[in-house]
Order: C-alpha cells, then structure tokens, then sequence
C-alpha cells in the first residue's frame, strides 16, 4: 500500500469512528442506535485491517476481520435483541438534551486531544496521530453511560467506549498479544450477553428498561 | 510438580464445576466442591513452601511468587468455608421453595467458575491476562448476585456489572498503554510480562506511564471499592446469597488489590514511589471517610458488613501507599484475616437473613439469648472484623500503622485514625444491639445447624490461630512484603 493512501485510509477509519460516535449521542430512536454501532464496528475493523495491509501482517489482517464479524454484526446483534418486544424504542429523557450533548462531545474531544499529548509525542507515526480520536471515543462513550436513561442505550455506551479502547490498542501497538485480545473479546461479549439477559428481567418484572426505576437501593 | 501447582488452582474448581454442571447440586458434588476449595487451600500452601526462593513459572502464562501463593491461600481458605455454607443456605432455599434444583445448579457451576477465575487472576503472568480474568469475575458473578431474582437483587446486579465493567475497561486502558511504553521501551516477547515489564520499568516513557497509572488505579479501584466507582459494593453485597457476599467481600476485592499492588511495583520503577502513594492515599483516605460515614447511619446488616469491608480496602490501599515492608507483610496478613472474618460474619448474617426474612438491624434482637452458639460465634466474629485481640486483625492493623508511620505519613495516621474510630464505634453500637439484650417478643426461632457452625467455627478458629502466630506464614509474608517494597 502507498504510504499515503496508508495514512488517508487510516485517519478516515478513525475519523468514521468518532463521526459514528457523535451520531451516537445526537440520534434518540434506538433502532438507529443499533445500525450506527455496527457501522462503527466496521470503521473500527479497517484500522488493523490497513494496518495490515500496510505492514504486510496476515496476523493483524486476521484479527481485523474478527473484529469486523465480532463488532460489526455479533455485538449488535445482541444489543439489538435488547430491543426486541421494546414499547417505546426512544431515549425518552437523558439527562442533558440535544444540543448539551453535542457541545459536550466537543468539549471532551478537546480533552482527549490535551491528555494523549505524551501518546503522540513518544512515536509520533501516522497510527499514533489519530490515537486522540479513540481517546475521544473513549470519553463519550463514558459520557452516553452517564447521560442515558435506557439500559440499552448504557448497552451501547459501553460498547462505544470499548471501541474506543480497541482502537486505541490498535493505533498504538498494533494489538495487545493475541491471547489477551481473544480473552478480551470473549469477556465483552459474555458481558453484553448478561446485559441483554437482565434487561429482558427488567422488562418483566418493572414492566420497561427505564433504569430510573432502579432506586430501591440506597442509603 | 511445579506445573501442577500452578495449574491446579485453576483446574480444580473448573472440574468441580463441570461435576455440578453434569450431576447437578447435590450432595456429593456440593462437597467435592468444597474439597476443591480444600485442595487449592493446600495448593497455596506447597507453593508458599516453594516459592521462598525463587518464583515458579509455566512460559509465559502463569507464574507463582510469594504474593501468589499468599493469594492463593485466601482464595482457599474463604472459598472453602463459603462453599461449605452454600450446601445448607441453598438446602433451607430448596425448602422453602425460594430456589429451584436449576438455578441452584446454576449457582453451583457459578460459584467454581468464579474461584477459578480469581485464581487465575493472581496465577497469571502477564499484565493482560489479569485483566482478562478480573472481567471473568464480573461475568460469573453477576448471576450469582442476581440469583434471588427479586427487584432489588435485579437492581444491584444491573449497576454491579455496568460499574465493574466500566471500572475494569478504564484499567484495560491503562494496560493498553503500559503494553505501548513497554513496546517502545525495547521490550519485544512477553512485553507485559510480570518480571519482563519490571526489568523494563525504568526505561518507561514517564508521561504515557503515568496516564496509565491513573487508569489502572481508577480502573482496579473500581473491583476492590475504592471512590470514585465504589457504589456497587454494598448494593451487590446486600443482594447477593449470603455466601457469595463472604466470597467477594473476603477475596474478591483482595484479589483485585493484589493485581493492583503489582502494578505499583512497575509503576513505581517508571515514576519514583511519590506518584502512585499520592494517588492510593487520596482514594483510601477518601474511601475511608464514606465508609465511616455510611457505617454511622447504616439500618441494615449486610449493608453495614459491606461498608467495613470497604473501610477494610481503604486500610489496606494506606498500607500499599506506605509501601515498607513491614506495611506490605502486614497488609498480606489484613487481607487475609479479614478474609476469614468476614466470611465467617457474613455466613451468620444469611442465616438471620434465613431465619428473619430480612437484613434490618431492627428487626434482628437478642440473638444470643435466642441461640447461645449462633450469638458468641456472631460475637466472637464481630471482636475479630473489629481488630481487638486474639484475633490477627489486631496485629496487622498495629503493624499498618507502624508502618505508614516509618515513612512519616504520620498525617495520614492522623486523618485515618478519627475515622477508623467512628466505623468501630458504629459497627461496635450494632453488633450490641443485635446480639446483646432482650429478644423482641414475635422472633423467629433460631436452629443453628452442624452444617452452618461448622465453617464459621473453623472460620473463627483460623483467625485466631493467625493472630496467635503466623506460624510458618510469617516468612511468605516477609518475602512478598520485601518483593513488594517500594521503599527499604
């Protein structure tokens, strides 16, 4: 691959990445919620794909395309059998509205970029220079887990935030050992399973998944 | 051998919990469960024997020093007298047909999974691994703690897994990073290998090290309670079947420490030993405070039994922020006895909870009068958590205190010590009210069954042994605190 078809193709993956991630935040119909996920999982597989590619690695290139099937289409799949048998599938009522959560996105996107400053300067590569954008990722993903109402949307949140981390560990190093990606991959998904287990518990026995009905437990 | 001793810990409960899978909850798989916990107890042991000189590994994936084997031990001793408890819990749940024989096959092969995957969190070698195995725990236990299926256990199981998983994937960050400074500090196979990192440590790039240190603090902070991400704790505790409360109260959140306390070995290295004693200082001298305040105005008991496991922690993160080796042995020596303690305590408490059908203080009086062995064990139980001799509690709270003043924190002392004060006091005031006194007319009767004294017995028995004499465990514990030592 020529180096700059290289570095393009990388920042548009990251930069796909964190659009999909501000689409995340502004789109309230949940269904929508779901489809943006796996386009993001998508734009999260093409960076160690093009890192492959690039490094002439059939190793990463492999990890790429079990990223792709993992986050693209088996993690929305589950979060999208959260939705099934939903009465209302919006986010009724976060706690910030539209415009609030945007200008925040932006606000901690400036915040990513000021805290991973020792990330680029200690290799500054063209993989290293859209490391900010999946810290970035990383924070609003926290932020949707915070503001949102609706377990599945905190499902989401979660998972947005654990793209981030991905492609952060991408972006980087090229992928953690193979042995921790496995056993990573393996603990999101059996993680999200529970999720999508309790909230179909939630639903019978608080007859919604508003997470505001959770308030018995306190001191 | 050694590779047996290194796998067994993991491989044991794992083929426990096939047995329950297959056969189902009944006796004699109930019990070859809890002489799996025995085994891994004696497995701690051999490897404590054998790891005095040097540390035993199994290629890059697991490997065994001091601190494991004292891990090791605890993991065995609290996961056996909570197994041994689990067999009446759920056979008086059975009866009153609160639970079916599925779910507590469920509960079964939960249980196993769940010590295997704490065992393998303190067995493994590789910073990667670790975290991939304190995620596991998460995961098993979610449905142990959801296991009575009502609102309020459904309610603690939906924060319990969305913070820990939040928590631990800030420490899956950090790990991230330390494995990019590791990279570039020339490390190339096994770069987040325990000992190779170490080596590596002082080669770290300082600025990407220290955000990963935050992290990983922030991030394992989350698993063992510690503010910002401690809200899980009492809720899941309060929820959870009694003997799983003893489980992830006594190891659990150790076991999350001990990850973090290897950390701090890299961290240290990479960052001199003021950035990460700054950090545990702040969040343990914070975490404090919320539990002593929250043990003040607490109404119910498991609650109140979190809470002090949570003023627990935040002794043991001083501890760690002292970092001498007296403060380390001694902090290895808390870990444990609380263990014990609090499994014994917490093993009671389910059976009030049994007996009354429900955890308020109120509700609960006369214990002693009502039964003589469930009220002194319970009180012997309560002398133990509250560090009053004979118990080891005693010993390892004074040898904390030594030693956070042997590097002239004596602030700190200062600041911890009013608190440590109010949770005594609090804890002290209600245990009495529980136990002492006049039984309020209309209580349940209380049977105190063999099957039920027994762990709590022994439990009681261990604890004070241990503060009696650490016996040959005196000299793990001086070798791992001196591993471990940030500073001579």
């Amino acid at each position: 691959m020529k180096t700059l078809t290289y570095v393009t193709a990388l920042d548009a993956s990251a930069g796909a990445l964190m659009l999909c991630a501000v689409l995340l935040v502004w789109r309230r119909d949940l269904a929508a919620l779901v489809r943006l996920l796996s386009v993001q999982g998508l734009a999260l597989a093409l960076i160690p794909i093009t890192l492959g590619a690039h490094q002439r690695d059939g190793e990463l290139l492999a990890v790429g395309i079990g990223v792709l099937v993992l986050r693209a289409a088996i993690l929305p799949g589950v979060v999208a059998r959260v939705l099934r048998g939903e009465p209302r599938p919006r986010e009724t009522q976060p706690l910030l509205n539209t415009s609030a959560s945007l200008l925040a996105v932006a606000a901690l996107t400036v915040l990513a970029y000021a805290v991973s400053r020792p990330v680029v300067t200690l290799d500054p590569t063209p993989a290293t220079h859209a490391a900010p954008l999946a810290i970035a990722v990383v924070l609003v993903g926290i932020f949707m887990l915070v503001t949102r109402r609706r377990a599945m949307s905190q499902v989401v949140g979660f998972l947005v935030l654990d793209n981030g981390i991905a492609a952060l560990a991408f972006l980087t190093t090229a992928g953690v050992p193979m042995v921790v990606e496995l056993g990573a991959s393996l603990d999101v998904l059996l993680a999200v399973l529970v999720l999508q287990i309790l909230s179909g518990r939630m639903r019978v026995k608080f007859g919604g998944t508003d997470l505001d009905e959770l308030r018995e437990l306190r001191d | 051998m050694s590779t047996m001793l290194l796998l067994g810990p993991v491989a044991v409960p794992l083929l426990a919990a096939l047995a329950v899978a297959i056969f189902g909850w009944r006796r004699s798989t109930a019990y070859a469960s809890v002489v799996g916990g025995c085994v891994v107890l004696a497995d701690g042991g051999m490897l404590a024997a054998r790891t005095q000189a040097r540390h035993l590994a199994l290629g890059h994936l697991l490997r065994a020093d001091a601190l494991t084997a004292l891990m090791v031990i605890v993991i065995g001793a609290v996961s056996t007298l909570a197994i041994w408890a689990s067999i009446e819990y759920l056979g008086v749940e059975i009866n009153a047909a609160h639970t079916t024989s599925a779910r507590a096959r469920q509960y079964g092969v939960l249980v196993n999974v769940f010590v295997t995957t704490m065992a393998l969190a303190v067995l493994a070698n590789n910073f990667g691994v670790m975290w991939v195995a304190i995620e596991a725990t998460t995961v098993t236990t979610a449905f142990l703690v959801g296991h009575r299926r009502t609102r309020t256990s459904l309610e603690a199981t939906w924060k319990y897994v969305i913070i820990c998983s939040v928590g631990i994937a800030l420490a899956f960050l950090g790990t991230v990073l330390l494995y990019y400074a590791s990279l570039h500090a020339g490390a190339t196979a096994g770069a987040l290998d325990v000992d190779t990192l170490a080596a590596r440590a002082a080669q770290l790039d300082p600025g990407v090290t220290r955000l990963a240190a935050v992290l990983l603090l922030l991030g394992y902070g989350a698993k063992v309670g510690l503010t910002p991400f401690h809200t899980w704790l009492a809720d899941a505790h309060s929820e959870a079947p009694a003997p799983v409360s003893a489980l992830m109260s006594g190891v659990l959140l150790s076991v999350a420490f001990s990850v973090l306390l290897r950390v701090k070995v890299v961290i240290d290295i990479a960052l001199g030993t003021g950035f990460l004693r700054v950090g545990l200082l702040v969040v343990g001298l914070l975490t404090l405070a919320i539990a002593a305040s929250l043990l003040l105005v607490q109404r119910d008991y498991k609650r109140m039994l979190a809470y002090s496991s949570l003023e627990q922690m935040a002794l043991v993160a001083i501890a760690a922020a002292a970092g001498t080796k007296l403060a380390i042995a001694a902090l290895l020596l808390h870990v444990l006895a609380h263990g014990l303690g609090k499994s014994v305590l917490f093993i009671g408490a389910g059976h009030l909870q049994l007996a009354h059908d429900s955890t308020a203080i109120a509700d609960v009086t006369g214990v002693i009068r009502r039964n003589r062995l469930l009220g002194f064990s319970l009180a012997a139980g309560f002398v133990a958590l509250l560090g009053l001799p004979p118990f080891a509690l005693f010993a390892s709270e004074i040898a904390i205190a030594r030693g956070v003043a042997d590097v002239h924190l004596s602030w700190a002392l200062a600041v911890a010590l009013p608190l440590v004060v109010v949770a005594f006091a609090a804890i002290a005031r209600q245990g009495v009210a529980m136990l002492l006194g006049p039984a309020a007319t209309g209580s349940p009767a209380l049977v105190f069954r063999r099957a039920v004294a027994a762990p709590m017995i022994v439990g009681l028995l261990a604890c004070g042994l241990l503060g009696v004499t650490a016996g040959p465990l005196s000299q793990v514990l001086g070798i791992a605190g001196s591993s471990l030592a940030s500073v001579q």
